[in-house]
C-alpha cells in the first residue's frame, strides 16, 4: 500500500477529484495548505506597508492505495492538476505500513 | 456647530430691525418677554422641525462610532486582536456617555473661564424635557435635552478614534482608566474653548440694548454688557477661527493624541519584520462606508437646525468624501502600480475629516477641491513620512485625523471666502456678514490648530505617564504574540 500525497492548485482540486473516482479511487483527504517551490509570491500593499507573499495558498489532497493502483493514481492526479504554468505543484508517494477501517476493524486492503 | 454663522435673510432683517426696537419676527414675537421695556428680547421658541432633525442626527452620530469606527478600525487589526478593538472602542461609547451626564457636559457648556466651564450643570442640574439650548439664529432654540445628547456623541466618538494608534498592544485595564482621564483633562476643555459662546439671543439682546440706550451713560453701561457677553466664549471661539463640525476638537485632538501614543507605548513586537496585513478589509470598507453615512449626522447636523445650510453640510460632505477617495485612490495607482480599496476608503475618511471644519462655510466646488488635496496629502503621510520616521501608529489615526484635520482647519480658512464660493462669516454684532481677510482667517485658524496640538500633545503625554506608572500601558510580549482577545478579554472574534 502507497499513500499518495499531491500538492495541487485549489482550482484544480474538482477535476483530480473526478479523475481519481473514474479510475476507482474512492475517498481522500484534502488540507488547505500555503507553500512555496519555483512559483514567485506576490507583493501586498496596505497603505504604506509592502509585504512580500511568498507562501501561496495550495491545496494538499493525500489518498490511500494498493500498491497496484499506484501508477493510474499518480497519472491521474498529474493529467487532471497540469495547467503547463509553473505553480502546478507536486506528488509525492509514500510506503504505507497498515491501514484499519475504524467501524468495522477491518484492515489493510480491506480498509481502503 | 462650532461658530457657524448661518446668513439667514431673516437674521438680517431682525438685526436691522433691532435698531427700531422691534420684533418683526411672528415666530417668536408672540412671546415676547412681558412688561421689561422695548429693548427686551423674544422668548426663544423650539422648533420641532429642528428638534426631530437633531434627534436623527444624534443617532447617527452614535451610529458612526458603533459600529462604524469599531468596524473600520476592527478590520485593520490581525484576527486575533479583533475582539480587542471592538471592545476598545464600545467602552469608549458607554464610559463617556456617563461621564458626560455626570460632569462632562457642564464643563464643556457652562461659562467659567476661556479654557473650561464650570460645574454649574453637574448631574444635569436644572435640566429639563422644557430646557432650551442656542442654536445659530437669533429665536431659534432646540431642546437642551437633544443638544446634550447630539455633544455626547461627539464626546465619545472622539476618545475612540484615539485606540486605533495604538492597537494591538495596549492593555484593556489602562485603556479603561486612561479614557476617563483623557476625556476630562483634554477632551472638554478643547470643546469649551472651540464651542462655549454666550450664543445668537444673549448677543442680539445685548446689541439691541446698547442701539436703546440713549445717553451716555446707559450707553457705557450697554457696552460693559455686549462686551460681556463676547467676552463669554471660548479661547479658540474668541480668536476667531472657524470650525463647522469639530475638526479641531474631535479630528485634531485625537489625532495628536494618537501619535503621542503610538511613540509612548512603542511599536507592536515584530513590527517591520512581521506580516501586520488587514484581517478583513470587508469589515473595513463597511465601516467606512457606516462612517460616512454617520457622518452626515456630525456635519450637517452640526448646523443644530433642519435648513438649507444644513444642506449644504451634507452636499459638501459627500463631494469632498468622494473627491478624497478618488484622489488617494488615483495617486497610489499612479505612484504604487495598483488603485486599493483600502486606499479608497481611506481617503473617503480623510476626505471626512478634512470637510468637517469646512461643512457649512465652503461651497460645493471649494469642498471639492479641499477633499482632492486632503486625499494626496493624507497619503503621503500614511506611507512616506510615517515610513521615513518608523513610528508604529497602527491605523493612521495621526496621518488621517490630524493631518486631514489641519488640512481642514486651514483650507476652511481660505473656502470660507465668498470671492471662492464660500459662505463667508456672520458677525452677530453688527447683523451682516464680514468682510474676508484672508490673513485674518488664516492666522486665527493656525491659532487654533496649534493651541490644540499643544493642549492635546502635552496633555495627552502626561496622562499616558500616568497611567503607565499606575498599571502599566502594555501587555507582555507573551500575551501580544498571543493576541488581546484571549489574554484580555477570555474570546475569539472568530471560531472556526
Amino acid at each position: 500500500m502507497k499513500i499518495v500525497m499531491a500538492i495541487i492548485k485549489p482550482f484544480k482540486l474538482d477535476e483530480v477529484r473526478d479523475a481519481l473516482t473514474g479510475i476507482g479511487v474512492h475517498g481522500m483527504t484534502v488540507t488547505e495548505v500555503k507553500g512555496y517551490g519555483r512559483q514567485k509570491g506576490h507583493t501586498e500593499i496596505y497603505r504604506g506597508a509592502e509585504y512580500a507573499v511568498s507562501f501561496l495558498p495550495k491545496i494538499k489532497i493525500e489518498v490511500a492505495v494498493s500498491t497496484s493502483q499506484v501508477d493510474k493514481t499518480v497519472e491521474a492526479i498529474t493529467s487532471a492538476a497540469k495547467t503547463g504554468q509553473i505553480g502546478d505543484g507536486k506528488i509525492f508517494v509514500f510506503s504505507l505500513d497498515n491501514a484499519v477501517r475504524i467501524r468495522t476493524g477491518e484492515t489493510d486492503a480491506a480498509a481502503l | 456647530m462650532t461658530l457657524k454663522f448661518p446668513i439667514r435673510a431673516g437674521l438680517t432683517a431682525l438685526a436691522a430691525i433691532g435698531a427700531f426696537l422691534v420684533l418683526a419676527d411672528s415666530g417668536f414675537a408672540q412671546d415676547a418677554a412681558a412688561g421689561t421695556g422695548p429693548a427686551a428680547a423674544a422668548e426663544p421658541t423650539v422648533n420641532k422641525g429642528d428638534n426631530a432633525w437633531m434627534l436623527v442626527s444624534t443617532v447617527l452620530v452614535l451610529l458612526m462610532t458603533i459600529p462604524g469606527l469599531a468596524l473600520f478600525y476592527g478590520g485593520l487589526a490581525r484576527s486575533k486582536n479583533m475582539l480587542s478593538v471592538l471592545a476598545h472602542v464600545f467602552y469608549c461609547v458607554c464610559i463617556v456617555s456617563l461621564i458626560w451626564v455626570i460632569y462632562g457636559y457642564s464643563l464643556t457648556f457652562t461659562g467659567g473661564s476661556a479654557y473650561i466651564g464650570g460645574f454649574a450643570k453637574a448631574f444635569l442640574a436644572g435640566i429639563t424635557p422644557e430646557s432650551k439650548a442656542a442654536t445659530f439664529s437669533v429665536g431659534a432654540n432646540i431642546s437642551e435635552i437633544v443638544y446634550l445628547c447630539f455633544q455626547m456623541t461627539f464626546a465619545a466618538i472622539t476618545p475612540a478614534l484615539i485606540i486605533g494608534a495604538f492597537a494591538e498592544r495596549f492593555k484593556f485595564s489602562a485603556l479603561a482608566l486612561f479614557i476617563p482621564l483623557w476625556v476630562t483633562f483634554v477632551y472638554f476643555p478643547m470643546a469649551h474653548m472651540v464651542w462655549y459662546w454666550a450664543g445668537p439671543d444673549a448677543i442680539d439682546t445685548a446689541v439691541k440694548a446698547l442701539a436703546a440706550a440713549t445717553d451716555d451713560a446707559a450707553k457705557k453701561t450697554a457696552q460693559e454688557a455686549l462686551d460681556a457677553v463676547l467676552a463669554d466664549a471660548g479661547q479658540i471661539f474668541s480668536w476667531g477661527a472657524i470650525d463647522f463640525a469639530g475638526g479641531t476638537v474631535v479630528h485634531i485632538n485625537a489625532g495628536i493624541a494618537g501619535l503621542v501614543g503610538a511613540l509612548l507605548v512603542g511599536k507592536r513586537t515584530g513590527y517591520g519584520k512581521e506580516l501586520m496585513t488587514p484581517h478583513s478589509l470587508t469589515l473595513t470598507m463597511v465601516g467606512a462606508s457606516l462612517l460616512w453615512v454617520g457622518w452626515f449626522g456630525f456635519n450637517a447636523g452640526s448646523n443644530l437646525e433642519a435648513t438649507g445650510l444644513a444642506g449644504l453640510a451634507m452636499l459638501n460632505t459627500f463631494v469632498a468624501t468622494a473627491a478624497a477617495a478618488m484622489s488617494w485612490m488615483f495617486a497610489e495607482w499612479m505612484v504604487k502600480g495598483k488603485p486599493s480599496l483600502l486606499g479608497a476608503v481611506s481617503g473617503a475618511v480623510a476626505g471626512l475629516v478634512a470637510v468637517t471644519p469646512a461643512a457649512g462655510f465652503s461651497g460645493a466646488m471649494g469642498a471639492i477641491v479641499l477633499g482632492l488635496v486632503v486625499g494626496i496629502v493624507c497619503l503621503f503621510f500614511c506611507t512616506t513620512v510615517k515610513n521615513a520616521l518608523g513610528y508604529d501608529d497602527a491605523f493612521d489615526v495621526f496621518g488621517v485625523h490630524c493631518v486631514g484635520g489641519i488640512v481642514g482647519a486651514i483650507g476652511t480658512g481660505i473656502l470660507v471666502n465668498p470671492a471662492l464660493g464660500g459662505t463667508g462669516i456672520y458677525d452677530y454684532v453688527a447683523g451682516k456678514v464680514a468682510d474676508y481677510d484672508f490673513v485674518t482667517q488664516v492666522i486665527a485658524q493656525c491659532k487654533g490648530v496649534l493651541l490644540t496640538l499643544v493642549w492635546s500633545g502635552i496633555g495627552s503625554a502626561i496622562l499616558y505617564k500616568v497611567v503607565d506608572v499606575l498599571i502599566g500601558l502594555r501587555p507582555s510580549v507573551e500575551k501580544e504574540r498571543e493576541g488581546l482577545d484571549i489574554t484580555d478579554h477570555g474570546e475569539r472574534a472568530y471560531t472556526m
